[in-house]
């Protein structure tokens, strides 16, 4: 889900320009570091592919909608967090000026949303849990897990510039809702499609993605073609192997379609308005009767922002408690996933 | 997306005109300017940024670019902040005067005309930098305006092998269809058909890596131009900021709506 200018302060649209910038001279720096030339045409050809397999549709099991692979992940798995990062928010600048995507300011927070989480949380996500043995299960689940996480870390931000700008009236908390929501389903297909891409890799090219996790230095030159072309994905991979996933570049038909049967058949009225996002929640929500008193989850909305948001109206009704519920069982799982993943960093660093 | 206009988009940029011959750094400065200031106003105006629309309007007819692509693209940017902004005029009951009306409208009908208005004027600054100045251009000028080289190096790289890719999986999904009497992409087909596309992205990567080196690339492309700023590019930013500056600071101020 692309930010858009319009929902933009000015203030909330230079800061996240700021740290994206920031972000971008860091990775900019750690490449060259790095000194992988080769991955320079590898970085282009990749960036492009993600647009090329847009072109690709196929028909979601069990709906009438069509997707598309949107390509994040495979480029984390073959590129590595720093050139990852570039990459992605590569595409993100072509995607805002060529495809009316996102804006010029919403830029920065656009490269945050996707490109930032994609590749340094999903990173951390695909390297813990495929670890140095690699299998297909468990890269399988790393990639899925990695979609999901960092897809929800998107829709959280861009419903937080949101109410930082105070454009929208939206309430935090349906807002949260809705676009959690509805990211779930797509951050999953997007991970199943971007697992049998890379298990057909790995099959055809198993050392694509099998040695990259384990070894330590580049490849020699290589003399022949091929193992010229193999080379740079496996330096490119030396990196970190992450992974990471271009959460809501392209989310188009279904994220419409979700919307539109759930969200604005009864818009005029709003104090129904509320009732419908119950229904969204009701069909989407992990745990339905889970029950949890609405003060702890209001906790772990602020906790996960880091501050209180402004006339959270806590109300009585069904999609205030379910809401919570959702809120609160999606929110600690991504802090309990991110504080052992740190953890794991940590002690594997040490 | 559209990838149709993105290669019409493409084409316009290199047309000539006067708006084409600025200097690159200009136009960026100039329309990041005029989005900032745009979005700058509280969200309760609508009029005020009205007068706004005469920018990028004037700078399409200067440039030749067609009015209907823009307001295509402006359309097609549109569901995301037209969706969030919907909410606002039930949202939002607080009654707002209506100067020159005499009349009192709801808030967030004011509020969700603004949004659509902002989207239409930053989408527009958008399309118009990027039909005005070829993008190898643009990344120049961004090289210039000193972002990191690993970052201009990767824009130029994508934007060589952006079509090209494109058509090639265009191709694929073309050969696709005719094989498929109709019938819709199935699951396990598109899987095949990327991992496809992948392998055959890397082999090129291969030949690319093998054919830079052959030519001694060593971490930037070199291009024979020079970024030159002249007197018109002072001119043309100049009168954006003022422009800009004006309307926000001056007839606002008369408004306040």
């Amino acid at each position: 889900m692309h930010m858009a200018d319009a929902l933009l302060s000015p203030a909330v649209g230079i800061s996240f320009m700021a740290l994206s910038g920031g972000a971008l001279a860091l990775s900019a720096k750690k490449l060259k570091e790095s000194a992988e030339e080769s991955k320079v045409p590898l970085m282009g050809v990749l960036g492009a592919f993600v647009f090329a397999s847009q072109m690709i549709n196929f028909t979601i099991p069990g709906t009438g909608s069509s997707g598309h692979l949107v390509g994040g992940i495979l480029l984390m798995i073959l590129l590595g967090p720093y050139a990852g990062f570039i990459t992605v928010s590569s595409v993100l600048v072509i995607q805002a000026l060529f495809f009316a995507d996102g804006g010029l300011l919403a830029l920065g927070a656009n490269i945050w949303n996707m490109a930032f989480y994609t590749s340094f949380v999903g990173w951390l996500i695909y390297k813990s849990i495929v670890g140095k043995k690699p299998s297909q299960t468990r890269i399988s689940l790393a990639v899925i897990i990695a979609c999901v996480v960092c897809l929800e870390l998107g829709a959280l931000s861009v419903v937080g510039q949101t109410i930082l700008s105070g454009i929208s009236e939206l309430p935090f908390k349906q807002f949260v809702i809705l676009m959690m929501g509805i990211h779930l389903p797509i951050g999953l297909i997007e991970g199943i499609i971007t697992v049998g891409v890379l298990n057909l890799v790995y099959r055809i090219r198993p050392g694509l993605i099998q040695e990259s996790l384990g070894i330590k230095g580049r490849e020699a030159d290589a003399l022949s073609y091929r193992s010229i072309a193999f080379g740079f994905a496996l330096s490119a991979m030396v990196i970190g192997g992450g992974v990471a996933w271009f959460a809501s570049s392209h989310p188009d038909g279904l994220e419409w379609s979700i919307f539109k049967s759930y969200g604005e058949e009864e818009l005029p009225l709003s104090g129904k308005i509320k009732q419908k996002l119950a229904q969204v929640q009701e069909k989407i929500s992990l745990l339905p009767d889970y029950g949890f008193k609405a003060e702890e989850s209001e906790e772990a909305v602020q906790e996960l922002e880091g501050e209180s948001w402004p006339n959270i109206s806590l109300g009585t009704s069904v999609a205030g408690i379910l809401g919570s519920i959702f809120v609160l069982v999606i929110a600690g799982g991504i802090g309990v996933s991110i504080a052992r993943l740190k953890k794991k960093k940590n002690a594997g660093n040490s | 997306m559209s990838y149709h206009d993105a290669h019409i988009l493409d084409q316009y940029a290199y047309q000539a005109s006067v708006v084409h011959r600025l200097d690159p750094r200009a136009k960026i400065i100039a329309i990041l300017f005029f989005v900032i200031i745009v979005v700058s106003f509280p969200k309760y105006v609508f009029i005020s940024l009205l007068p706004f629309a005469i920018y990028p309007l004037v700078l399409a007819i200067l440039s030749g670019l067609s009015f209907r692509l823009l307001f295509r693209q402006v359309l097609i940017a549109s569901p995301f902040f037209i969706l969030v902004g919907l909410f606002n005029p039930f949202l939002d009951r607080t009654m707002i005067d209506v100067p020159f009306l005499g009349i009192q409208v709801r808030g967030g009908i004011i509020s969700f005309a603004s949004i659509a208005l902002r989207g239409f004027l930053c989408v527009s600054g958008a399309v118009l930098l990027v039909s005005t100045s070829s993008f190898p251009r643009l990344v120049e000028a961004l090289q210039a305006l000193h972002l990191p080289k690993a970052f201009t190096v990767q824009l130029m790289f994508l934007y060589r092998y952006l079509f090209l890719l494109i058509e090639e999986a265009k191709r694929m999904s073309q050969a696709r269809l005719l094989r498929s009497g109709g019938f819709r992409n199935s699951f396990s087909s598109a899987r095949s058909m990327l991992s496809v596309l992948l392998i055959r992205t890397l082999h090129r990567a291969g030949a690319i890596w093998l054919a830079m080196r052959a030519r001694g690339f060593q971490d930037e492309i070199k291009t024979a131009r020079k970024m030159k700023w002249s007197f018109k590019d002072f001119i043309f930013l100049a009168l954006s900021i003022i422009f800009c500056l004006w309307l926000r600071l001056i007839i606002f101020e008369q408004i306040k709506f």
